[in-house]
């Protein structure tokens, strides 16, 4: 009697199990190729994920509004979420690349949650292409590249450099304090980078503070440490949610010193959240232009579908669709060994964040980056800055 | 050395106005703990709601600064007497795990329901209070900080006053003292606690606003910290007890502001944690709270 | 008696074995879906958790929500044993299932004088202060976190599962176990009648640290990375949801609570937006409907053999 009930929990539960998780099979006809997006859809980080899934939705409808790829075979989304967790990026990309059978992956976010991912998709052979993942190690780890990771974004070394190479050069500024997203790869990538180089200028950091996104809306006591060290310029690399209450606090606390950060800021809702006023005197490197035409159809595009103002993730996530769609295209098939090696290839891409060159070596995009300055609200074009 | 005062002063001020937005939703907090003993881990979702409300009575109603406010503390009040009814009422007899369990899906489901809603996105809340800022000596004080400062102080009389020297107040403390006893005595308990969820979460609606204006941004998920950091404040004060949470929420305030100025801002919740524990240890009820040895 | 006991252990055992050769069979033939494998090696973490929390929250009463401090303690520790000092994947196992239980002693000895809620928020913060002290260290990679290599499969972390659960409900059926469970009925009279109450509660939150540490550390072996983000407060409340939903009090209550909602977290995949709020209205709805949890604590006047056909039972109707 035991027995059988012994035998049919294992029954159930291998069943619920399988009917559980397992969305039936699709059927692999060639009419449509799906593409998983491992994304930070809930969770403390959700802002950015669903950013950029809006903007991977976009361009997939737009692409199949021409007639699809590969000779009209339409482009099907499949939506996968990470809570914000490395552990959880890691169950989604296995369930897109084993049970949806994706030809390549688009996600996650942050650094973090790609570096879980990335030894799920390759043990699967399905190219990953990350639109904000921005540390070094995400593609290139111990002296060696990582076949299947791709980004759409810069990494943090250049951003940081160019952007301690315009204070110092430009600026002609010597004492800088630098404020940290600590939770942040990207933020403190950067922040390295900023460091690095401003010193080799023969600059000075004079103070160098955190702060922890997500959870700070206060700055002021940190702030307040920071005006005590008295430097000349404040360097943030941050996202722009906490960039804008810094400036502002910064502002409120008269502190009148140049503000500079990365892509981070790329955002129209900034100046929601910081005011006109208080951007004055900052300045932000960013890709390409925000005056680009491809950015402004872009933006066009997203207002038009979702009624809101894409943010930098959105854009990034817009491109590392686009840089999917090009290489399917180049590749002639789904073949996943050719899809990489397109990806791997990639030449001269025109995304709406600036022309991209994949560089074979490191997975690292070549791309030219621009410095921004907020004059009455808005983000004017100072200079263009080309990676060497 | 006199910088190193002016920047103890300064974190002075800047933990006084931060500790003031806490004591704003712990006062809520500790109300509702109060009277029926549960922790209410929605009701930092609550003061979300209430700052959306705010904010779209604001920017789509075009509403002015008070009526913004009223209709947002109405529309949570109900909010909350419909979460007790709904989702704690049918609770109040099991065991308090139970409860628990409750709120915390019901935060979640404020939360993600929310984000459904009205999408992750971080909302501005239009500038409410005039931008003036006072240099008292180098001491840099806002406008809104005061605002902020002031309304806590009230809420706090009042509340302490409602509690204290109304009917309703009594009956309060009444059920809060003893659920059954006070059944006996005719105050109908289900009508109290209600009213209680009312208050509690109208004022939580109130700090929704106030810290929408103060802070500038809104978006889904901005109750879960200041919930946990007002819940430390109400249990640091003594939970249940009115002017604990105050005292509390301010003192939890300069905590953060002191450790944040000594450079240490990456550690500052990990000492505001500390200090709680080493506060309930000494005296297990907080720093207001009357000792009770639980008994069968 | 005796016999009867023998009868259902075999039983017990033999569905055991039965499990794991289908699953380990699947594997092997490479019919198995890596996502199906993946979702049951969580359940394996998850049940150790929810277990192991339940001994604590369930078993002697103490009202504890800072179990992902644990799980932390012993990921971090298991996972600089394999990274930094290159151990044997035992060893990690066993020094994060140590550290953790260390501290869940030195952390146990204070704290556990609190009664209730204050307990619960001191163990709430402890857990946050594990988290924080994680993300401050350099050493184990700060906020973007920590790379372990994956060394766990599917007979580990089912091995290591059966072997906790076998420890925990022989715990639970020992004297100490019994003592424990007159802590949580009635500290007052169980103090009256001769029992330290302090002495067991210490030993079932250091128990229930070992365990949550373990886990921590199939976790971060499976898992490829550990990042301090996930063991916020939210995946304490995360275990706490599973041990009430599968009754508090009931071992094979929590195993059923963690594969239930390990199981929803995974089947509601492909609707992200909604995932929360679904779970959420379930949540609520449950609770009101049961609040006792779906096994509630009647199973304790039988044997863990005894339980093993109600869970049948229960998934069944």
């Amino acid at each position: 009697m035991r027995k059988i009930f012994s035998m049919a929990t294992v029954a159930l539960l291998s069943l619920s199990l399988v009917t559980g998780c397992g969305t039936t099979a699709a059927p692999k006809t060639s009419d449509v190729i799906k593409v998983g997006g491992d994304l930070e859809l809930s969770g403390g980080t959700a802002m950015f994920g669903q950013a950029a899934e809006k903007a991977i939705k976009l361009a997939f409808d737009q692409q199949n509004a021409k007639g699809g790829v590969l000779g009209g075979k339409k482009l099907e989304y499949v939506s996968g979420d990470n809570k914000s967790d490395a552990g959880e990026s890691t169950s989604a990309a296995t369930k897109l690349a084993t049970q949806d059978k994706v030809v390549a992956i688009l996600g996650p976010m942050t650094s973090g949650n790609t570096l879980a991912a990335a030894q799920v998709v390759s043990d699967n052979k399905v190219p990953l292409i990350t639109p904000t993942g921005t540390a070094d190690k995400v593609t290139f780890e111990n002296g060696q590249v990582k076949p299947w990771i791709f980004r759409a974004c810069f990494i943090d070394p250049f951003q940081g450099q160019v952007a301690a190479n315009f204070a110092s050069d430009n600026l002609k500024l010597k004492k800088a304090a630098i404020f940290i997203d600590q939770k942040g790869d990207y933020s403190k990538g950067l922040a390295a980078a900023f460091e690095e180089n401003f010193k080799k200028s023969g600059g000075e950091i004079v103070a160098k503070e955190q702060y922890v996104a997500g959870s700070d809306k206060d700055f002021r006591a940190t702030l307040t440490r920071i005006k005590a060290a008295n430097p000349e310029i404040v360097f943030v690399p941050g996202y722009y949610q906490e960039v804008g209450l810094i400036v502002k606090q910064a502002r409120e606390m008269q502190m009148n010193q140049v503000f500079l950060g990365g892509d981070g800021w790329g955002s129209p809702q900034l100046v929601d959240v910081a005011g006109k006023t208080p951007l004055e005197n900052t300045y932000y490197v960013n890709h390409g232009a925000m005056d680009d035409p491809g950015m402004a159809q872009f933006i066009k595009d997203f207002k038009a579908k979702y009624n809101a103002d894409p943010d930098t993730f959105a854009a990034l996530g817009y491109d590392a669709a686009n840089m999917l769609i090009k290489a399917l295209e180049s590749a002639g098939s789904t073949d996943s060994e050719k899809l990489r090696s397109a990806l791997e290839n990639t030449k001269g891409f025109q995304g709406v964040s600036g022309e991209l060159t994949v560089d074979p070596k490191t997975h690292n995009p070549v791309k030219s980056a621009a410095i921004l300055q907020f004059k009455d609200g808005k983000s004017v074009f100072m200079t263009k800055i080309n990676p060497k | 050395m006199g910088s190193v005062t002016l920047q103890f002063l300064q974190q002075i001020v800047n933990g006084l106005s931060l500790g003031s937005i806490y004591a704003l939703i712990a006062l809520g907090y500790t109300m509702v703990y109060g009277i029926i003993k549960l922790i209410n881990f929605a009701h930092g979702d609550i003061m979300m709601v209430g700052a959306y409300v705010g904010w779209f009575a604001t920017t789509t109603l075009h509403l002015s600064f008070l009526p913004a406010l009223v209709l947002a503390m109405m529309a949570s009040a109900i909010l909350g007497v419909l979460i007790e009814r709904i989702a704690y009422k049918p609770l109040r007899n099991v065991i308090r795990i139970a409860s628990l369990i409750t709120a915390i899906g019901v935060s979640l489901f404020l939360e993600y329901g929310g984000m459904l809603l009205v999408t992750p996105q971080v909302r501005t809340y239009p500038p409410v209070f005039p931008d003036t800022i006072y240099n008292i000596g180098g001491i840099i004080v806002k406008y809104g900080d005061i605002v902020m400062i002031v309304t806590s102080i009230i809420l706090m009389v009042l509340l302490h006053v409602i509690v204290q020297y109304t009917k309703i107040g009594k009956a309060m403390r009444a059920v809060s003292f003893d659920t059954e006893a006070a059944l006996l005595m005719g105050i109908n308990v289900n009508n109290t606690i209600s009213a209680t969820f009312a208050i509690g979460s109208g004022l939580a609606a109130a700090a929704g606003v106030l810290m929408g204006v103060y802070f500038n941004t809104i978006d889904p998920l901005m109750g879960i910290i200041p919930g946990l950091k007002a819940f430390v404040a109400a249990v640091l004060g003594g939970i249940g007890i009115i002017p604990g949470a105050m005292v509390g929420g301010v003192f939890l305030g300069l905590t953060e502001s002191l450790v944040s100025g000594l450079g240490w801002s990456t550690w500052r919740d990990a000492v505001a944690f500390l200090i709680l524990i080493l506060v309930l240890i000494v005296k297990p009820s907080g720093l207001f709270g009357k000792n009770i040895r639980e008994k069968v | 008696m005796g016999k009867w006991m023998n009868r259902q252990s075999l039983v017990t055992i033999l569905g055991v074995l039965l499990i794991y050769g289908i699953v380990q069979g699947s594997i092997f033939m490479d019919v198995m879906p890596p996502f199906v494998a993946l979702t049951l090696i969580q359940i394996c973490i998850y049940v150790i958790l929810s277990s192991s929390l339940n001994l604590i929250n369930g078993i002697t009463g103490q009202f504890s929500i800072g179990h992902a401090g644990f799980m932390a303690i012993g990921g971090y520790f298991a996972a600089i044993v394999i990274v930094k000092f290159h151990g044997p994947l035992v060893l990690a196992l066993l020094v994060g299932a140590i550290v953790s239980a260390v501290a869940g002693f030195l952390i146990g000895l204070p704290t556990l004088r609190l009664n209730g809620d204050y307990l619960a928020i001191a163990t709430l913060g402890l857990g946050e202060i594990v988290r924080i002290i994680f993300l401050n260290t350099e050493y184990v990679g700060g906020a973007s976190g920590f790379s372990v290599p994956k060394t766990i499969n599917w007979t580990w972390a089912f091995g290591l599962t059966v072997l906790s659960i076998l420890v925990m409900r022989n715990f639970i059926n020992s004297t100490h176990g019994r003592a424990c469970i007159s802590v949580r009925e009635n500290e007052i009279a169980a103090d009256a009648m001769g029992i330290n109450t302090t002495k067991y509660k210490i030993i079932a939150f250091t128990l229930g640290a070992f365990f949550a540490g373990l886990a921590g550390g199939i976790y971060a072996n499976y898992m490829y990375i550990i990042q301090p983000m996930t063991f916020s407060f939210l995946k304490s409340f995360d275990i706490l949801v599973m041990v009430v939903l599968g009754g508090l009090g009931s071992l094979t209550g929590s195993i059923v609570g963690a594969i239930v909602m390990t199981v929803a977290s995974a089947a509601l995949a492909g609707l992200p937006e909604w995932r929360l709020v679904i779970t959420a209205v379930l949540l609520v709805a449950m609770m009101i409907f049961r609040p006792t949890g779906l096994l509630g604590t009647k199973e304790f006047s039988l044997s863990f053999l005894g339980k093993k056909g109600d869970k049948n039972a229960a998934s069944k109707n």
